[in-house]
């Protein structure tokens, strides 16, 4: 099938692989950022055939893994209103919110419907007027398009019955905060091809210069990936921080003018908070106010559903615990600045106060995914990984998302790296 | 005011006299006698079925018997490629072929929902019917049951078969050795895309149809040619993957899976790129998974390719000694990667 086998080819994947082999002097430290990467990386034992060679670590680009858990517990609390239908992609159903998933939700009698598009939402609640139909928003640059039609679509159609609840997140943010953070070991980016399809790539430019780190826009087949790590190797070789395009056959540099005319008449920019990362400053889009009758948070619709954290800085996050012993001194998964406030995050401050012993049940707040998804940790390195935290009982989000990186480690490494 | 314009909940064929299915139509009187017996008995009609018995009686046979059940629930009824009527006759009629039984009758009982079009029970019965005549096996005995509206979608079926086990059967999948080979019978994916697609109204290119079709021919030409099988099994739901899940934990081995190997139409894979789904794991419906020695391979794949039902089947893997992973795929990259079993049913990604 053209531009799938093509991409596939072993004899082509084994050539490159040579190639990064030889190029690479040192064990460069790579993040790809997006979780269907991640998935590839993994699903193809890239990552295992260039052990030793480079390290790849994973990035925060698994939106529902990122959407926070008051947004999924809001969704909900709206699923069990009478009249109101919850829609969203079916890989939102299966993260947990504070307690329930939405799959759970659904089962005791929550309604939710699984939509392959926004659009089908939107037709949805022209079908069905006699309910308020609100789509649950989530996913990065790739998704916002299709939302941000759907609004318009609505508005056409002038339904008053159809609004969003928006959690969206912007990529570039969360790259500039880890580049940012004091132990960021990251030597170089993998940018996410379809994020950079939509979004283009020109704002790369200056991340590259600022922060000194080479950006390579890569894709999704295993010769896309080994394209883009032999690039950023090669980058790096050479000392050069710069931006190169690996994907041409999808991402331009403008990225698609028509797409993000469409998600800046319905969105404008705001701070954000990441499930696992805290608040990322400009993280996020809302709707704008010209918008409000589509937004589930407005006060003649819902008002407001969840209380977001006022803007700030990201949880320091806690050194590597030992397995036998866990201590979680707050809620690691939600901890922010606004709802800790006067609480102390420093494990040596609570040490004794939470101690917890191997077999009791974990709380939701001992997921290290904050530490997963920033890459400070491989899934594998986490004491839960595999025994308290599987698919069938997940202690967070990247456990059971199709693009989470512990899910990635779950089904085609269980047992590396221990 | 909004106007309807979606469409009707049940399809009206053309030419429908909108006659409609009523609770009164289970209720045990006149109307369900006469649904009975003019409508739902005349197609499938034949000597055992006998309209006044509580049971049929059925003559002996001389082998093993060999007995299956299942229900089908699928929605839409009608998808490319096949019907809920024919696919309740195949999907139990493959269950009893896979075992190594020749089927030889099967029970068929409905559950309809009150509002039914009289004319979609008789698409569907015409279907039965047909499937039924295709594979030689007889409708013996049935049942009807009406539920209020919204207690069922539309139509369910159960069927339950017996078949003639013919000897020497396959051993099954704990009888499984290394260095077996493992052969699929045609291309995956099919059914599960094309009803997935059917119901949610994709608009692709190239339409998916379904695979459902009957698999005894097949399977008694391979048993009629002494072809030595170690296990067989059609591989519904889940997928070839959940066969290959339930074979390594039967046999206590590793299953290895070429990915380059595995028969997917262009169709499935593009819907499955799209959706982020992978074939190994979409549901069949005349599709089987056979574990053989390698000796039989070749025997096996001649006949299964003079089957029409079984022409695309093709060698994709084979047992190893128990490694770290029970089933293992070797993708593009040439390296052996643990193949996942999911949850439940996949679902779509989100970009």
């Amino acid at each position: 099938m053209k531009y799938l086998d093509e991409y596939r080819r072993t004899e082509h994947c084994e050539k490159l692989l040579d190639k990064i082999r030889g190029t690479a002097t040192r064990p460069w430290t790579l993040m790809e950022v997006c979780g269907g990467q991640t998935h590839g990386l993994l699903r193809y034992g890239i990552d295992s055939a260039l052990e030793d060679v480079v390290r790849l670590i994973h990035g925060p680009g698994c939106p529902v893994c990122v959407t926070p858990i008051e947004a999924i517990d809001a969704a909900i609390a709206l699923s069990r209103r009478p009249n109101v239908t919850i829609t969203s992609f079916g890989d939102m159903l299966r993260v947990p919110g504070s307690g329930d998933s939405l799959l759970q939700a659904r089962a005791s009698g929550g309604n939710i419907q699984i939509v392959y598009s926004p659009l089908d939402a939107v037709q949805f609640a022209a079908q069905h007027a006699e309910r308020e139909v609100v789509f649950f928003a989530v996913g990065f640059e790739t998704t916002t398009p299709t939302t941000a039609l759907a609004v318009q679509k609505a508005a056409e159609l002038g339904l008053t019955n159809f609004s969003l609840l928006v959690a969206h997140v912007r990529v570039q943010p969360a790259m500039e905060m880890l580049a940012e953070s004091d132990d960021s070991a990251i030597d170089g980016f993998l940018a996410a091809g379809h994020v950079c399809t939509v979004a283009g790539f020109e704002s790369y430019h200056e991340f590259a210069r600022k922060y000194r780190l080479p950006v390579v826009v890569t894709g999704f087949e295993p010769v896309d990936l080994l394209n883009g790590i032999l690039e950023c190797v090669t980058l790096l070789e050479r000392g050069e921080a710069k931006v190169v395009n690996c994907y041409g056959r999808s991402a331009v540099a403008a990225g698609n003018r028509q797409a993000l005319a469409i998600v800046n008449d319905v969105y404008e920019v705001c701070d954000q908070p990441w499930r696992g990362l805290g608040v990322v400053p400009k993280g996020g889009l809302r709707l704008r106010a010209k918008w409000s009758a589509f937004d589930a948070e407005s006060d003649h619709k819902f008002g407001r559903i969840y209380a977001r954290p006022l803007s700030g800085r990201p949880p320091a996050i806690a050194p590597t615990r030992p397995p036998q012993e866990v201590l979680f001194p707050c809620d690691r998964d939600s901890c922010n600045p606004a709802e800790t406030a006067g609480l102390s995050c420093d494990p040596a401050e609570t040490a004794g106060q939470n101690r917890l012993s191997a077999d009791s049940p974990l709380p939701a707040s001992a997921c290290r995914s904050g530490e997963v998804l920033t890459g400070r940790i491989r899934p594998t390195e986490c004491e839960h990984f595999g025994n308290r935290c599987t698919p069938e009982s997940p202690l967070g989000a990247p456990m059971v998302s199709a693009e989470g990186a512990c899910a990635a480690y779950f089904r085609y490494a269980p047992r590396r790296a221990k | 005011m909004t106007s309807i314009t979606t469409g009707l909940a049940c399809p009206v064929h053309e030419g429908s006299r909108n006659e409609w299915i009523t609770l009164a139509h289970g209720e045990g009187g006149r109307l369900m006698r006469r649904l009975i017996q003019e409508r739902i008995m005349p197609p499938v009609e034949n000597e055992f079925l006998r309209p006044a018995g509580d049971a049929a009686v059925l003559p002996p046979i001389k082998g093993r018997l060999a007995m299956s059940t299942d229900s089908f629930v699928v929605s839409p009824l009608f998808f490319p490629g096949g019907d809920i009527g024919s696919l309740a006759v195949y999907g139990t009629v493959n269950d009893l072929a896979v075992a190594g039984a020749v089927p030889r009758w099967i029970s068929l009982a409905f559950i309809l929902e009150e509002g039914l079009d009289l004319d979609t029970l008789e698409h569907v019965l015409a279907s039965v019917s047909a499937a039924a005549k295709r594979v030689g096996v007889a409708v013996v005995t049935g049942d009807t049951k009406v539920v209020p509206r919204g207690a069922a979608d539309k139509l369910f079926i159960n069927t339950t078969g017996i078949g003639e086990m013919v000897d020497p059967a396959p051993p099954g999948p704990s009888a499984l050795q290394v260095g077996d080979e493992l052969l699929v019978s045609g291309p995956i994916g099919c059914h599960g895309m094309a009803v997935l697609g059917a119901r949610e109204g994709f608009a692709l290119d190239s339409p998916l149809r379904s695979d459902s079709a009957p698999l005894n021919a097949a399977v008694a030409a391979l048993m009629q040619h002494n072809v030595q099988l170690r296990a067989m099994r059609d591989a519904t739901r889940g997928g070839i993957g959940a066969v290959l899940h339930e074979w390594s934990e039967s046999s206590g081995h590793t299953l290895a899976i070429d990915e380059q190997r595995l028969p997917v139409l262009p169709e499935v894979r593009g819907a499955c790129e799209l959706l982020g789904l992978d074939p190994v794991h979409v549901a069949n419906e005349g599709t089987m998974l056979l574990a053989l020695p390698h000796e039989a391979v070749k025997l096996a794949l001649a006949i299964l390719r003079a089957v029409p039902e079984t022409q695309g089947a093709v060698q994709i893997g084979r047992v190893l000694a128990r490694g770290v992973a029970n089933v293992v795929v070797s993708r593009g990259v040439g390296r052996e990667v643990p193949l996942d079993e999911p949850l439940g049913a996949p679902l779509p990604r989100i970009c």
